[in-house]
């Protein structure tokens, strides 16, 4: 039992923590949180399933497909959605906005895919009585995915002349608009970057979660809750706090029943953020007069 | 300069019966054809129609926690699901083995929507719009999960029935009345709170919150309040909802309801409630009339939510406000008339002081204020000046309670004024405006000045809500002081403009009749004159001057040397958090280091 709620706690968590990326990536670039990141998570499921089972395609034709439609999806988001917005006087709008954009797609989703969940393929083919078969891929994918992401994030942002254009960006974008950084064309980058994170997450959990619309709502509010606590543009909080998330929730799952767990998260998440609105790891904000 | 004395006649509000008949005729005939609609004899179109009452009553509250205070509440769906199921539950006796009366049932479903929409909106007084959005959204889905889970109640996924209400309001058009009924009460107690100081409070705290504490407004309560009557409304709805279902599951309850409910707010516009009516009925009944689209509905609500914030962010009230768009006279002039200030401003007998002494404040290590001593006298205009980030404004608003300094004394007349309570300050009789106004755009200038008045209302949130006399005693008073602020202050003409068409230097006029609406002691002004012409300049520099006549103490931020110079009894310098002179006009114009670091020679 042991072995399964870390298993899947720890697969479970990975997810969590590359949607909490997500939202940070985005956020990092525009100070937006988006709607669609849990988007983002369910159609790398929907998708993957679309183009492998229905379709018969070739699953690394199918994954670069996905990451391909994530990247689409991540440019429409900040074009359609974000950049009409943020100019404007009233703060919140951009949250009306995603998410009217992450319905539509998950209603498209529903009426030409499927509103129940579906299963999906097998990626790799592996036999399970090799030594690479004691754990089960549909729970170390996940995990390989996220630790692929943080390591290349990291590589992207320490060694890359681009790489640190977007942190000065998501320090004082003022300043890096006066230095001459291209402030639109970087946030794009970052926005496509979020949507192969989103869709990368969505595809790699899919065995797991199956190819179901309902994820989006799910993964949206899990995603979040260890980027609300870990503090939000902090890549280190989201993955601690999507780690510990998934695992406090299989922990739960299979000692006192999910409903419990998922109110149990529930009230730790509001108690915490009423505690520390800044989150767990965050700092004060600023002045308003 | 020109005739000043007539007075411009840009807009005036509608007057007399007709009037009146005016703004209330689209509520007439929605009333009229709801109340014959029975005659039509049509259960089809009954059912829309109940379904839209009870979808309004829901609405209704949810608009003033949207439209009004602007908290996005996404998953208010949940409250209906709340009411639904306690009214169900306990209805059918699946609780406690007791059946209860129907009646009763629905109550206590509205009583359950009300403690969990207090609950849910807590996270609003502390968490940032899309934090809230999320917890709101993930209640939802935790309340239906718990449905279907907790099986003895809810009967999970197989669901339960719903109560039949029986005489007077019985299945068929006896229930169709008892919806319409709640669904007109709904509207007509939102109306009132809309209509109410509450109302404008609320509208403040959504587009400009520090104003709204400046003149008094407690946050907290009020949005308690405004989420616990959303909640209760949102139970009643749930309880006529299981009602009218007559059985109900989990799956009754979806998120798209959530976003129905939102879009018909958005749909009609913030901050009223004729137009969120519409929007709901609207949303309610088309995918009824338009078979095709039903598969679709959602898709479409979503689209239509997306072209309403990127296009007409205003809604269909927006659209509608024709007496807005009618254009200004062009070259106004403000005409302050100071000789009616001593019938705003009480009398006051005693004297009394603002002290503060060994004040200091760090940002990090920034030391904004470094120990600065000042004594803000009733009676006086007292000058702060100095070179840009030398303290000035800090200094302002430490006193105004938003800042609290790392050391240092703070005290009226002898007694600590507490830190960290920006709101309270109204309390103590001390004022302020702001450097860059901030106004209600959306709302007129009369109720943005009423706005600062706020504290004084005697009438209860019950009784605004029920329209009670005091209620209506606080209005014509608020109402008449606020007239004549802007008399005052020469903005008379403009009263029923909406704020946002007015020009920069007429907010920071309209800034300070909103702050004498608190008939001030002190009154703290930030950069009055910045962006004013040099008449106006004047002429504001005269109405600060008679203010401070009046027996207010009065303390001037400003960048206006000769302002300073013409109209203050005392300056005080700052240079770097720390006081470089203080003194009379003629000391510090002469003074050496002054003239040096800031004035020039």
């Amino acid at each position: 039992m042991l072995v399964s709620i870390v298993s899947y706690g720890l697969a479970v968590g990975a997810v969590y923590a590359l949607i909490g990326i997500t939202y940070n990536v985005m956020f990092s670039a525009s100070r937006v949180f988006s709607f669609t990141a849990g988007m983002l998570g369910m159609l790398g499921g929907v998708l993957g399933a679309l183009f492998i089972n229905t379709m018969g395609m070739n699953a690394v034709l199918a994954f670069v497909l996905v990451m391909a439609a994530g990247a689409v999806l991540g440019l429409v988001t900040e074009i359609l959605t974000v950049r009409p917005v943020l100019k404007s006087i009233e703060q919140h709008l951009y949250v009306l906005s995603t998410l009217a954009f992450a319905l539509m797609i998950q209603q498209v989703t529903a009426i030409e895919y499927n509103t129940e969940p579906q299963p999906f393929p097998v990626l790799l083919p592996i036999d399970p009585n090799s030594w690479l078969g004691i754990v089960d891929q549909k729970f170390w994918l996940p995990v390989l995915a996220c630790v692929v992401t943080i390591v290349g994030l990291e590589l992207l942002y320490r060694k890359t002349l681009i790489g640190r254009a977007f942190l000065a960006i998501a320090e004082d974008s003022y300043a890096a608009r006066a230095l001459g950084l291209p402030e639109t064309r970087l946030r794009m980058a970052s926005y496509a970057i979020a949507g192969v994170i989103g869709a990368l997450a969505g595809f790699t959990g899919a065995q797991m979660l199956l190819a179901f619309i309902g994820n989006q709502a799910i993964l949206n509010f899990y995603g979040f809750v260890p980027v609300a606590l870990g503090g939000m543009g902090s890549n280190r909080g989201a993955v601690i706090g999507g780690l510990a998330l998934g695992l406090f929730q299989q922990a739960a799952n299979f000692l006192v029943g999910g409903i419990f767990a998922s109110v149990a998260v529930f009230a730790v998440f509001i108690i915490v953020l009423l505690l520390r609105p800044e989150g767990l790891a965050g700092a004060a904000a600023a002045r308003r007069v | 300069m020109t005739d000043t004395a007539a007075p411009i006649s840009a807009t005036k509000a509608p007057t007399g019966l007709l009037g009146k008949l005016e703004g209330k005729i689209s509520w007439i005939i929605l009333g009229l054809v709801g109340l014959f609609l029975p005659l039509l004899d049509d259960n089809y179109i009954g059912v829309i129609a109940q379904r839209a009452y009870i979808y309004w009553v829901l609405s209704a509250g949810l608009n003033l926690v949207v439209g009004y205070a602007g908290q996005i509440a996404i998953g208010w769906v949940s409250m209906l699901t709340l009411g639904a199921y306690t009214t169900a539950a306990l209805a059918a006796g699946r609780v406690g083995g007791v059946e209860w009366h129907p009646y009763l049932a629905l109550i206590a479903g509205g009583a359950m929507g009300a403690v969990f929409g207090v609950i849910v909106g807590l996270p609003a007084l502390r968490l940032r719009t899309f934090y809230f959005a999320m917890t709101t959204l993930g209640f939802a889905t935790i309340v239906t999960q718990v449905a279907l889970a907790w099986k003895d109640v809810t009967g999970g996924g197989v669901g339960t029935p719903g109560p039949n209400f029986p005489w007077p309001f019985e299945p068929g058009w006896g229930f169709y009345y008892f919806c319409f009924i709640l669904a007109a009460l709904a509207t007509w107690i939102t109306a009132n709170i809309g209509a109410s100081r509450y109302g404008r409070a609320l509208v403040a705290i959504r587009d400009a919150e520090v104003a709204a504490e400046a003149s008094g407004i407690a946050k907290p309560k009020l949005l308690i309040l405004i989420f616990l009557l959303a909640g209760a409304m949102g139970g009643v709805a749930g309880g006529l909802f299981s009602s009218l279902q007559s059985y109900i599951t989990p799956d009754a309850f979806t998120f798209e309801m959530s976003v129905l409910f939102f879009i018909g707010i958005l749909i009609g516009g913030r901050g009223s409630i004729l137009g969120p009516a519409l929007g709901t009925i609207i949303l309610t009944a088309l995918p009824e009339f338009a078979a095709p689209l039903v598969q679709w509905s959602t898709f479409l609500y979503a689209a239509l939510l997306l072209v309403i914030v990127l296009v007409i962010p205003g809604g269909i009230a927006d659209l509608l406000d024709y007496k807005n768009r009618r254009p200004l006279e062009q070259h106004r002039e403000i005409v302050p008339r100071p000789e009616l200030l001593s019938r705003i401003l009480d009398s006051k007998s005693e004297l009394s002081t603002i002290a503060l002494s060994g004040i200091a404040l760090h940002f990090g290590g920034v030391r904004a204020i470094d120990g600065l001593d000042l004594e803000i006298r009733s009676g006086e205009v007292h000058g702060l000046i100095g070179p840009n980030g030398s303290g000035k404004t800090t200094t302002l608003n430490v006193i105004s309670g938003y800042y609290r300094p790392n050391a240092g004394q703070l005290k009226l007349n002898g007694a600590d004024l507490p830190f960290d309570k920006p709101y309270a300050r109204a309390g103590y009789r001390i004022a302020r405006t702001f450097q860059t106004p901030r106004l209600v755009g959306a709302a007129s200038v009369l109720e943005n000045v009423m706005i600062g008045g706020t504290i004084d209302g005697s009438g209860s949130f019950a009784e605004a809500m029920l329209s009670l006399p005091r209620h209506h005693r606080d209005e014509k008073r608020l109402k008449e002081s606020a007239a004549r602020a802007l008399a005052t202050v020469g903005l008379e003409s403009l009263a029923n403009v909406r704020a946002d068409r007015l020009q920069h230097s007429e907010l920071r006029f309209m800034e300070i009749a909103r702050a004498l609406m608190l008939r001030p002691a002190f009154l703290l002004l930030d950069e009055p004159a910045a962006g004013l012409s040099a008449e106006e300049i004047r002429r504001l520099g005269a109405l600060i001057k008679a203010i401070s006549r009046e027996g207010t103490g009065v303390l001037l931020v400003e960048h206006h040397a000769d302002l300073i110079f013409d109209i203050c009894d005392r300056v005080t310098v700052l240079n770097l958090g720390k006081m470089l002179a203080a003194g009379t006009p003629a000391e510090i114009r002469s003074h050496r280091e002054v003239v040096s670091a800031y004035l020039g020679a």
